[in-house]
């Protein structure tokens, strides 16, 4: 067994650290995984941007992609991206490794249930891609598996044993969130250390705990939606699928009898799918609040009221599925409501702007690869935000849902604006989990190359998807008559998109090379190298910390980021105490 | 590798403290009665988080089973909203007219019985609880005048296994009884609703068995009171509200079809 020796000279075996109930190692794990997943997630999207532009290009090994390939793509990019990376690497991965210490807390209240939601998670993640490898490959029907397309194992290829296996690795998946949730939800409440009081809780934790009450109440709720889904598959019932439904010229009626209705499992999958978004979004907000203020040195503008806005796009976020309906067929009283509720949503959203702004504004901020960031993180969540109102309005929507204009607003505010929020964790909390900085040098170039390439890869995708251009389309050549000729106009600018894509993938190259070199090679970091005030940085909690850790005493006496500027000289307030004793009781 | 990745210990260290009390044989009594302080090593608030006072555990798992069934109630009401959903869905048939295939599913009336063994397993799982933190007998645990608690509360979890596995057989008998009368899974959607309800409730029914034999092995076997309170106590928690769940969804099937 492979042993490595720690610098306290214990031996620590390799089994135990791989099955390890320490909440940083498990934080650790989600955090690899989730790298493995969003490599893979960005090779495939590459693919689908180049079989767009050039479809006569032959893959490797696989030979030309035919129009199921790529929505087998579509699908598998998007369950990896969504589930593995923006839910498991902010919410389960930096949460597990951040939060208990941010609250004070020594541990996650169930290490062994959270050791068992991160190998669900993995074993999830294994059986979506060994999908890949079974008769008819990956599921087809996209990560929203609408039926009946997903209710019918003949409507296409994937959708046999392949859909069979998504679902199963979705529903794992679940029963892992909802686990974590758990541990999270009560870890926020019952751990927190003297002084911890709720409104001096970080913002970060703020988000993590609105995510984690949005993942109890809707996980479940997907659960559900899978299990009547198989139901339709396997046992014959028709909860989705309609009377007389017609798929590959077949009228599938003798085998599921009923009125099933495919808007049924809209309203179940959307009720669990806009919360995941949120879930997505949150921990990054929160981060971006604390960031901001920590190299601005400035509080968090309207604390309370940002603790305050966070729980409410929370709540509102549960209730606005329904746009994602407006022309699947809903009732145009119910296409009102979520219409009012989902631009409800632009108020706490705004006010979360606001604060940002206003906490930066007119302050000398650091700008490091970190800050840098979290400013991108507000740059794309405006731009991103901003198409948020416009699809929320139905008669709008109807003309823009099903093409590039949504893809564009969504990757925007969630894909990009939730990987910032990622990288600006990393290079931020990298000197907590290794001891040593993120080459600054490097993060920048990072940076830039990575903005650049995401406004310029995702900005063209509103207009393409204003010239018409749908989703989930495999070519843009080929299609006959005015569509066609309209399709083809919108190539050159799909030319575009395609090489900013290569250009925004090659960009993270640099982070690799960052995030190895640092790793071995980065400069030592001390105790608070940021000069935070959150309670992660306490010399206690630092990787090379010399003091006993397993049992000190931990006071918290203020909110974080509180600063005080003397002539001239700043003074830094942690929440912990500042007179440079730790708080540590001697043995 | 020439950094660390990951904290100084990959594993929580022995939990037992001599501040807190433990020396081994016994913590501090297991009833809380906070003093504030009043000497050295007697201040509350001295100790580590999560462990300031002796229901600190207790609660934490509670809080736990608490939002876990929050989170299965979601899921039950998901396929309540399913229920009423395709209870009023309809089609329109070659002749134009709107048919809807709904015809309710008679309850089989053993199922009025099953609802008493439910609600009478409750009560034994509750009298079980109190008799988990029954004072004096917590004292006489934590003193080490034997077991009373252990010996008292073991019947009442034991008789609600036996209710729970009757419950079982009763579903089961009720399943048959409609499978003699030809309604199977398949037959309707309202049979749909009412196997897959009474089916996933069932299932519910056996996790918690086997949570209550767990607690029963851990009433035998483990040496802290606290965790054998732990046990019981989440077991009967998780057991109240399958039986109210069953409650909520058997007054769907026998009044909203």
């Amino acid at each position: 067994m492979a042993h490595r020796k720690t610098k306290g000279g214990a031996t620590v075996s390799f089994r135990r650290y791989l099955f390890s109930t320490n909440h940083r190692v498990i934080g650790v794990q989600y955090l690899v995984l989730a790298l493995v997943s969003v490599t893979i997630g960005t090779l495939l999207s590459l693919l689908m941007r180049i079989h767009l532009v050039w479809p006569d290009y032959i893959v490797p090994f696989h030979g030309p992609i035919l129009p199921e390939d790529y929505l087998a793509l579509v699908t598998i990019h998007g369950t990896i991206m969504l589930f593995f990376v923006l839910t498991t690497a902010p919410q389960s991965g930096f949460g597990n490794l951040i939060l208990p210490s941010q609250i004070g807390a020594r541990r996650m209240a169930f290490p062994v249930a959270n050791a068992i939601s991160f190998w669900l998670t993995a074993t999830a993640l294994l059986i979506l891609l060994s999908s890949t490898f079974v008769p008819g490959g990956s599921a087809i029907s996209g990560w929203t598996a609408y039926p009946p397309f997903s209710a019918i194992a003949s409507a296409g290829p994937g959708q046999g044993f392949g859909m069979d296996m998504w679902l199963a690795s979705i529903a794992v998946f679940a029963i892992a969130g909802t686990i974590g949730a758990i541990n999270t939800l009560v870890t926020i409440i019952k751990l927190r250390c003297e002084g911890m009081t709720w409104d001096r809780i970080p913002l970060t934790v703020w988000g993590w705990f609105t995510a984690a009450l949005l993942s109890v109440i809707a996980f479940s709720v997907l659960l559900a939606a899978l299990l009547l889904l198989f139901c339709d598959r396997h046992a014959g019932t028709s909860f989705f699928v309609p009377t007389g439904d017609l798929v590959n010229g077949v009228i599938h009626a003798a085998g599921h009898p009923g009125n099933g209705s495919p808007l049924l499992w809209l309203h179940l999958f959307w009720f669990f799918g806009h919360p995941e978004v949120y879930i997505a979004i949150l921990p990054g907000m929160g981060l971006t609040s604390m960031l901001l203020a920590n190299f601005s040195r400035r509080r968090v503008f309207a604390y309370r009221m940002m603790i305050f806005t966070t729980l409410l796009i929370g709540f509102l976020g549960i209730l606005l599925w329904g746009h994602h309906m407006f022309v699947a067929g809903l009732n145009p009283y119910a296409a009102s409501a979520f219409a009012v509720s989902t631009m409800a949503i632009a108020i706490p959203a705004s006010a979360k702007v606001l604060s940002w702004l206003v906490t930066v504004w007119r302050s000398r901020p650091r700008y490091t690869t970190a800050m840098l960031f979290s400013l991108g993180f507000v740059s794309l969540f405006i731009t991103g935000g901003l198409t948020g109102p416009v699809l929320a309005q139905p008669i709008l929507d109807e003309y823009l849902h099903n093409t590039f204009f949504v893809v564009a607003h969504f990757h925007l505010i969630m894909a990009m604006a939730g990987i910032f929020g990622l990288f600006a964790a990393t290079y931020y909390w990298f000197p907590l989990m290794s001891g040593r900085f993120m080459s600054e040098r490097l993060g920048r170039l990072h940076f830039w190359t990575t903005i650049v390439g995401a406004y310029a890869t995702f900005l063209p995708m509103h207009l393409t998807g204003l010239m018409g251009e749908p989703r989930h389309y495999a070519q843009l050549i080929g299609v006959p008559n005015a569509a066609g000729h309209l399709l083809a106009g919108t190539l050159p600018l799909n030319r575009f998109i395609t090489w900013s894509a290569i250009f925004l993938a090659t960009a993270q190259l640099l982070f690799f090379a960052n995030l190895i070199h640092s790793l071995y090679r980065g400069k030592i970091a001390p105790p608070n190298p940021w000069q935070a005030t959150t309670l992660e940085w306490h010399p206690a909690l630092h990787p090379n910390a010399p003091f006993e850790t397993s049992d000190g005493r931990i006071v918290v006496y203020r909110q974080p980021c509180e600063y005080l500027a003397t002539a001239g000289e700043e003074l830094i307030l942690p929440q912990w105490r500042s007179d440079g004793i730790p708080n540590i009781k001697p043995e | 590798m020439p950094t660390t990745i990951t904290p100084t210990s990959t594993e929580p260290k022995p939990r037992r403290h001599l501040e807190d009390h433990d020396h081994g044989s016994g913590r501090r009594p297991p009833t809380d009665k906070r003093t504030g302080g009043g000497g050295d090593n007697d201040n509350w608030n001295d100790r580590p988080n999560g462990r300031r006072g002796p229901r600190e555990r207790l609660v934490r798992y509670r809080m736990g089973i608490f939002f876990a069934l929050a989170s299965d109630l979601m899921f039950f009401v998901a396929i309540v909203s399913t229920f009423f959903v395709s209870q009023n869905t309809g089609h329109f048939d070659a002749y134009n007219n709107y048919v809807n295939e709904w015809s309710p599913t008679l309850i089989p009336p053993i199922l009025w019985l099953n609802t008493v063994v439910l609600i009478l397993s409750s009560i034994t799982m509750e009298t079980a609880r109190r008799r988990m933190f029954h004072e004096v007998d917590v004292m006489d645990e934590w003193l080490g005048l034997g077991k009373p608690i252990t010996r008292a509360a073991i019947p009442w979890v034991a008789a609600t296994v036996v209710l729970g596995i009757v419950f079982l057989i009763g579903q089961w008998i009720a399943w048959t009884q409609l499978a003699v009368q030809h309604v199977f899974f398949l037959s309707n959607p309202s049979s749909h609703f009412f196997y897959l309800i009474t089916g996933v409730h069932g299932i519910h029914l056996i996790l918690g068995i086997f949570g209550l034999v767990a607690a029963l092995i851990g009433l035998y076997a483990s040496h802290s009171l606290e965790t054998r309170q732990i046990m019981v106590d989440c077991a009967s928690w998780y057991w109240h509200s399958m039986g109210l769940f069953w409650l909520f969804l058997f007054t769907l099937l026998v009044f909203f079809q």
